[in-house]
């Protein structure tokens, strides 16, 4: 098991490679079967542009080769994906199945104005407005995603933590469970006319694994707000489970008593279970679960336990037989 | 291009720059987008994927050259027969070699896990061993050391293309996929053609 720190953002974000930088440098990546390796890797990392367009081409193009130590990077020291990989390969089925194409599908949905209600077993309801949602505050967490298909990334979100929004309605003794339930809107959502699945997109965490510093609601992303395709303008991030736990666009958030159905478990309760720790012992008929493709690069990695996040989650789950509870 | 079936029948050939062209095309395309970094964010999946298909394509076009031979009264047609099988072979072999060497970098023990875990790999690589036996076996010399029993070994590309249909379709995330709607049905067609009785008419007409 590799040394787990907990993740502080311990990067200022005027220092942040610009995202023109990764996008060129994982683009030779991408060339598959070019064996274009670490020295493409180490060449052209200028510090501290903050926005793409900032940036001049000739720049990007640096051959030099310094290794720089303003990368974003998991608390592995593993640099972040690229802007352009992050906001161009989403699993968003409310707007298509195919990766590739939800940005543009996702690029004029409506995010403004917002709202989230949140209920069920609290002492005090409220319904958030975006400006209610940002005075909750915005940190920076680097955290590994990793997809139940196998492919992975490492994120820099920005938001706050769960647990913050969740003191704020004040949940009851009874509440066990938390529901959450994404915007569903056919009119803005082509994928949702699909008719295998049982929208709008439901998920759910247990109370504790909630109220966990992990858990996490994201609004940004590399310092910017979050993109549509990315789940805007809320989306939960709950780097120890499979990314589809991670919901995007919420509307509605419950204090429940008994365990929420969510639409992959009900879609296939064989292959996605309730609780979806990421899990290298566990097979999924399909995809590999003992290693993953972390995109942008060329060569499997072995997939950690809780996504790497075992030291800080495993208590959450003592005592249970986590294959059983998959 | 027009193709007459007047006069010398078991000799005309077709074309094969058509079929060189037609199973090599694909390949220009990977390599054109690999080259323009254009092979979607998981490149690697991007090229299992296309070779998969492309090998399932050729398969299925390479069982089909039979009954359309029958059905268009073109007998020249049955000599694509081979060498689309065996362009489906290699690029069913280009599909393995991305799943081992790339992909999992012939680590064998991870291989040996994944097909321990994962049914569908089976029917893939079942489908494989097939297609390399009739690659081995479908020279003229095999032809004729095998005597009826070729015809037999070779029947069994039905089977091949079966398996590897099984194995598309256990691939798949969603229920009702490109395999159910698509190529199964397509699939069964052409059996149903290959039924003697079927087969003798489509034959007999004039
Ligand atoms: C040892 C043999 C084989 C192995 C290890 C293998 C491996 C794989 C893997 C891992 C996938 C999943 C790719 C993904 O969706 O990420 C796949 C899909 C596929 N394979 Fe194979 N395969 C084998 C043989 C074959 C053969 C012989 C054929 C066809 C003649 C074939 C056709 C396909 C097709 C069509 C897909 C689906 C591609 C798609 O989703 O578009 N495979 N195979």
């Amino acid at each position: 098991m590799p040394r787990v720190r907990p993740n502080i953002p311990r990067i200022a974000s005027s220092l942040i490679t610009p995202e023109s930088v990764y996008m060129s440098r994982r683009r030779l990546l991408r060339m598959a079967g070019l064996g274009l390796g670490a020295a493409a890797l180490a060449a052209c990392t200028p510090a501290s542009a903050p926005t793409r367009t900032s940036m001049p081409a000739s720049a990007i193009a640096s051959p030099l080769a310094t290794s720089d130590p303003k990368f974003k990077t998991d608390e592995f020291g593993t640099k972040a994906n690229s802007w352009d990989e992050i906001t161009r390969y989403n699993n968003y089925y409310e707007f298509s199945t195919d990766k590739e194409a939800v940005a543009d599908l996702a690029a004029n949905f409506k995010t403004n104005p917002w709202s989230v209600t949140v209920g069920g077993l609290v002492d005090k309801p409220k319904t958030f407005d975006l400006d209610d949602l940002h005075s909750l505050g915005e940190e920076e967490r680097v955290y590994r995603l990793r997809c139940v298909e196998a492919w992975s990334m490492v994120i820099p979100w920005m938001g706050f933590p769960l647990s913050r929004l969740l003191r704020e309605v004040q949940p009851t003794s009874k509440a066990k469970y938390v529901r959450f339930e994404a915007a569903f809107d056919a009119a803005q959502m082509p994928g949702v006319s699909s008719p295998f699945y049982n929208w709008p997109y439901v998920e759910g965490l247990r109370i504790d694994e909630a109220m966990h510093d992990l858990t996490f609601i994201a609004t940004g992303l590399y310092g910017k707000p979050l993109p549509n395709q990315n789940g805007a303008p809320l989306r939960l991030v709950v780097p120890w489970k499979y990314g589809f736990k991670s919901i995007k666009a919420i509307v509605k958030i419950d204090l429940v008593e008994n365990q929420p159905v969510s639409l992959w478990s009900a879609a296939a309760p064989s292959e996605y279970g309730f609780y979806s720790n990421v899990n290298p012992e566990r097979a999924h008929p399909r995809w590999s679960q003992a290693t993953e493709r972390r995109i942008g690069e060329l060569s499997r990695r072995d997939t950690l336990r809780f996504n790497g996040y075992e030291a800080q989650v495993a208590d959450l789950y003592t005592g249970m037989d986590l294959y059983a509870n998959y | 291009m027009r193709i007459t079936d007047g006069g010398r029948r078991s000799a005309a050939v077709f074309p094969s720059a058509i079929i060189h062209f037609g199973a090599l095309l694909p390949l220009c395309v990977l390599a054109w987008r690999a080259w323009r970094g254009d092979l979607t964010f998981n490149p690697i999946q991007a090229v299992i994927q296309s070779s998969g298909r492309t090998a399932v394509h050729l398969l299925l076009l390479s069982l089909a050259a039979t009954p359309a031979a029958l059905l268009l009264r073109m007998p020249i047609l049955t000599s694509v027969r081979r060498p689309l099988g065996l362009y489906a072979f290699a690029w069913a072999a280009l599909h393995m070699f991305t799943f081992a060497v790339v992909d999992f970098g012939l680590n064998l023990p991870r291989i040996a896990s994944e097909l321990r875990e994962k049914a569908y790999l089976w029917f893939g690589l079942l489908a494989f061993g097939l297609l390399l036996s009739l690659a081995i076996t479908s020279t003229r010399g095999w032809q004729k050391r095998l005597g009826r029993r070729w015809k037999i070994l070779h029947r069994t590309a039905y089977f091949a293309a079966a398996l590897a249909l099984l194995h598309f379709q256990a691939s798949q995330k969603a229920e009702i996929n490109m395999v159910v709607v698509y190529y199964a049905p397509l699939l069964a067609v052409l059996l149903i053609l290959r039924l003697p009785t079927l087969r003798k008419a489509l034959a007999a007409r004039r």
